[in-house]
């Protein structure tokens, strides 16, 4: 990786307009947190990435299909461009309706014992909703948190929930697997960078941490969102050229 | 939150000083902890920002600079800065900067505070000034070297062979040639381990042969009752007087009551052997250079035992410099055997750490050869070259490798007439240039080894004259005195090495010694002394009272220190048969030597501080 090649293609084709998404659902939604969160609203698309607030977010979840699979654990930091304030962050323990298999275990390290003093997903939604309001989610790889939280809200609330994410992975890809070096590397059989987290991350300098903590995950997106901007992107880059 | 198995708190664990902490208060630091990434070349504290954080290095690197934009510090994992402008409630007044793409833990003020206050280690540790604790501690270690001795134990070579009282002196004599030794121990018939009797060689001879007894008299009838025995814990030239004054050659050691051990008359001579008086007098008599080279083993003995006899570094620098200057003496007379007394009169000199007295057991050669002025080329050219090719070859061999540098007596440009060395010196005086001044740190301590010694004086009083009346050549002297900075953070965390074979390690000479023998040094010219010693140097410069009270006797302190840890550092590797250097890693040595080390360095980078003030070397040349 070149360490400052910018992004040429944008992430966002723009063609989902997030304000107009809130307004409606502020409108539209039953469930009173669900309201609340819709009504503090998400940044305009043209608010420079200095002045967003952030929240990293990371799932443990028994598997990866959201129609099926459960969320297990959930960790959030909020952050900014400046300074990622671990010190806010928060973490959940939550207890799956379907009782876990063996095999999850053994990725996530979540137990039954652990899960025995878990939460309901239930009593975690209006904490979780509070801590995303007002902020824009920032997740590696985007197709586990926002299906398995529209679900976990759908299958007990009956509503789901939307909102834009900013994906390091899908700008990581960008940088890796888009570019014209990239693709002629394609072609000539030269595998692709990997793009996962850890990865990713060696090649901002950034350290080696333990993965499949949700938590610690999440810490660790958020670090390696602050090491994309500073090489690829500006702090005067609109949040609407990359979220998603 | 539950933080066992988080990211950050593995880190504090593993770092001093929070490592100290007990661990709910480190989980509650872990969790208090806010991050930030900044890609290299990133300014992270700027001159006059606000800053409440300490700022601690998770990964990458960081410079902090001094406000004339001079480099201060690097730190490294674990390094910790931006404390100064928080304490003091102040803007920022050294700015720190992201040398590699670089993650900052920040722990707020207040947590920081509270810490500070409620944990004395941890607080002791952050104090920045504290030099009291170092001085206290060479003191007591110069008490030591009054004993200069070491434990009996320290002779045993094996455990003691005890016979029964009832076994016959046939029986005796068999087991003494088995065993290869020349006495036995004698044991009580039913207590098989108290020891009530000695006898040895002599015994059979005398008691037994020249009496004519019978093969069979018992052990009991011929040994001597009640030995005279010495404890472990005496030492040895107590075990010295002990078989003097008894004239007996075997002398028992108990511990606790119980024989662990005999110590012989030869085993005495031999310790005396390791003696660095004894390997000069081999050097002399060594009939060629692998006869010198041969005396390695006896020169590293003779330096761990003055080592463990608990010498001053003074002591131990000089000695081992004598060794190396006899060596060089040697060699040259070897070399004069061989092709002949020399056709005008030279002089060889010592550079560098040998001419201070400052010589330990890894050191490579530097060294020169000043000729008589009638020198000419043509006629004596070769002469000198193969007489300098002898000796350094021979160095080289007596484990004195050749300098990397080339500053030998085989270079052409250090084998030159007296008229020439006193130009070079007067040029490097007069227009310093980087090159000279460099050169300035090894041939401005110089001495004369073999031949005419007094041109070696009479360059050192050029020097000091010279030197002292240029105020330019000083300060320039000064800017090479502080290149290299002692490996301290802004909270006197160790900065180590980062890669490299020695990743991990803090080199003692390159940031410890030698940084303040370059200072002492430039000390040490501007007050005119001739001395090449550093101690003897600080002497002068503390009677010349240009120093703050108080900083002379600091200075020599921490260069005594720091000296006495890469010394016993040496003495460890040759003890295991390493190949001894002057890395350390900080986490191998004890928290005692730790943070007296840590003083030590403080009291370095403060010096530095101050000479750039005494002599500023910010001056264009």
């Amino acid at each position: 990786m070149s360490n400052s090649t910018p992004i040429k293609t944008p992430l966002s084709d723009g063609s989902v307009d997030w304000l107009l998404n809130f307004e409606r659902g502020a409108k539209q939604a039953s469930s009173a947190f669900l309201k609340a969160y819709y009504q503090s609203s998400v940044p305009a698309a043209d608010t420079p990435l200095s002045r967003v607030p952030f929240l990293a977010m990371d799932f443990e979840t028994t598997g990866l299909d959201a129609s099926r699979d459960e969320i297990v654990s959930i960790g959030v930091v909020p952050f900014t461009l400046e300074r990622i304030h671990y010190s806010q962050s928060k973490h959940w323990l939550v207890k799956p309706i379907a009782p876990l298999n063996a095999d999850s275990v053994v990725f996530h390290g979540i137990t039954h014992r652990d899960l025995d003093e878990a939460e309901d997903f239930e009593n975690v939604i209006e904490p979780l909703l509070k801590v995303m309001a007002g902020r824009v989610l920032v997740v590696h790889y985007r197709y586990i948190e926002r299906p398995f939280l529209y679900r976990a809200l759908e299958q007990r609330i009956n509503e789901g929930v939307v909102f834009p994410v900013v994906d390091t992975m899908a700008i990581e890809a960008s940088l890796c697997r888009s570019s014209m070096w990239a693709r002629i590397k394609q072609k000539l059989g030269i595998k692709p960078e990997s793009i996962r987290l850890g990865d990713s991350r060696m090649r901002y300098g950034l350290p080696n941490y333990p993965s499949h903590h949700a938590l610690t995950d999440a810490l660790a997106t958020a670090e390696l969102f602050q090491a994309e901007v500073a090489y690829h992107l500006s702090p005067e880059t609109p949040i609407g050229d990359i979220w998603l | 939150m539950e933080v066992e198995q988080l990211e950050i708190l593995t880190f504090l664990k593993d770092h001093v000083p929070f490592r100290w902490l007990p661990e709910e208060e480190l989980s509650k630091v872990a969790t208090e902890i806010d991050v930030s990434y900044f890609r290299a070349g990133a300014t992270i504290l700027e001159v006059g920002q606000t800053n409440s954080d300490i700022h601690i290095v998770r990964s990458g690197a960081v410079e902090i600079y001094l406000r004339n934009g001079e480099l201060f510090n690097r730190l490294g994992e674990g390094g910790m800065f931006g404390q100064q402008s928080v304490l003091t409630k102040s803007p920022v007044r050294f700015p720190a900067k992201a040398l590699d793409d670089t993650l900052i833990y920040f722990i707020p003020y207040a947590l920081f505070i509270e810490l500070f206050d409620r944990y004395e280690r941890f607080s002791d540790f952050v104090e920045l000034e504290n030099n009291k604790r170092l001085s206290h501690t060479v003191t007591r270690r110069q008490d030591a070297n009054e004993l200069m001795t070491s434990p009996v134990n320290k002779l045993i070579t094996r455990e003691p062979v005890l016979i029964s009282e009832s076994a016959t002196v046939k029986e005796a004599a068999c087991l003494m040639s088995e065993e290869d030794i020349s006495c036995l121990l004698v044991a009580d018939a039913q207590d098989s381990v108290s020891m009530i009797g000695i006898m040895t060689d002599r015994d059979l001879r005398t008691r037994v042969i020249a009496q004519g007894l019978d093969y069979t008299t018992l052990v009991r009838h011929i040994m001597t009752p009640a030995p005279i025995t010495i404890d472990s814990s005496h030492f040895v030239f107590e075990a010295m007087l002990t078989m003097l004054t008894h004239n007996v050659h075997h002398l028992p050691v108990l511990h606790l009551g119980k024989p662990v051990g005999v110590i012989g008359i030869s085993d005495i001579i031999r310790y005396e052997s390791h003696n660095s008086l004894f390997v000069v007098s081999s050097i002399f008599d060594a009939q060629s250079v692998e006869e010198i080279s041969a005396l390695i083993p006896d020169i590293h003995a003779s330096f761990t035992r003055m080592v463990n006899e608990d010498a001053n570094s003074h002591m131990i620098g000089s000695a081992m410099s004598v060794i190396g200057r006899s060596i060089k003496q040697r060699l040259l007379a070897l070399a004069q055997e061989q092709l002949g007394e020399p056709p005008i009169p030279y002089c060889f000199l010592a550079l560098g750490s040998m001419a201070r007295d400052e010589q330990l057991v890894l050191t490579d050669q530097d060294n020169a050869l000043i000729l008589d002025d009638s020198y000419n080329a043509e006629l004596h050219g070769e002469y000198f070259l193969k007489l300098a090719r002898f000796v350094c070859d021979g160095l080289a061999e007596c484990g004195y490798s050749y300098c990397t540098g080339n500053i030998m007596a085989t270079n052409t440009r250090w084998r030159q007439p007296l008229s020439v060395w006193r130009g070079y010196f007067t040029e490097w005086i007069e227009q310093p240039t980087p090159e000279s001044l460099l050169n300035s740190s090894i041939f401005f301590d110089l001495d004369g080894v073999w031949g005419q010694t007094e041109w070696a004086d009479e360059l050192t009083a050029l020097i000091a004259k010279k030197a002292q009346a240029s105020p330019h050549f000083l300060a320039c002297l000064t800017r090479n005195a502080i290149n290299r900075k002692p490996p301290l953070g802004f909270f006197k965390d160790f900065v180590v090495e980062k890669d490299g074979e020695h990743r991990n390690t803090i080199n003692l000479k390159r940031r410890g010694t030698a940084p303040l023998s370059d200072l002492i040094r430039v000390y040490a010219l501007a007050v005119g002394s001739t001395a090449q010693n550093s101690f003897e140097r600080l002497d002068d410069i503390i009677a010349a009272n240009i120093l703050p009270p108080g900083r002379g006797p600091d200075l020599r302190d921490a260069l005594e220190f720091i000296s006495m840890v890469r010394i016993r550092h040496q003495a460890l590797d040759l003890e295991a048969d390493r190949v001894p250097d002057n890395n350390i890693e900080p986490e191998q040595i004890s928290p005692f030597e730790r943070r007296n080390l840590k003083d030590a360095f403080q009291i370095v980078a403060n010096a530095q501080k101050f000479i750039v003030i005494k002599y500023p070397p910010n001056r264009r040349f």
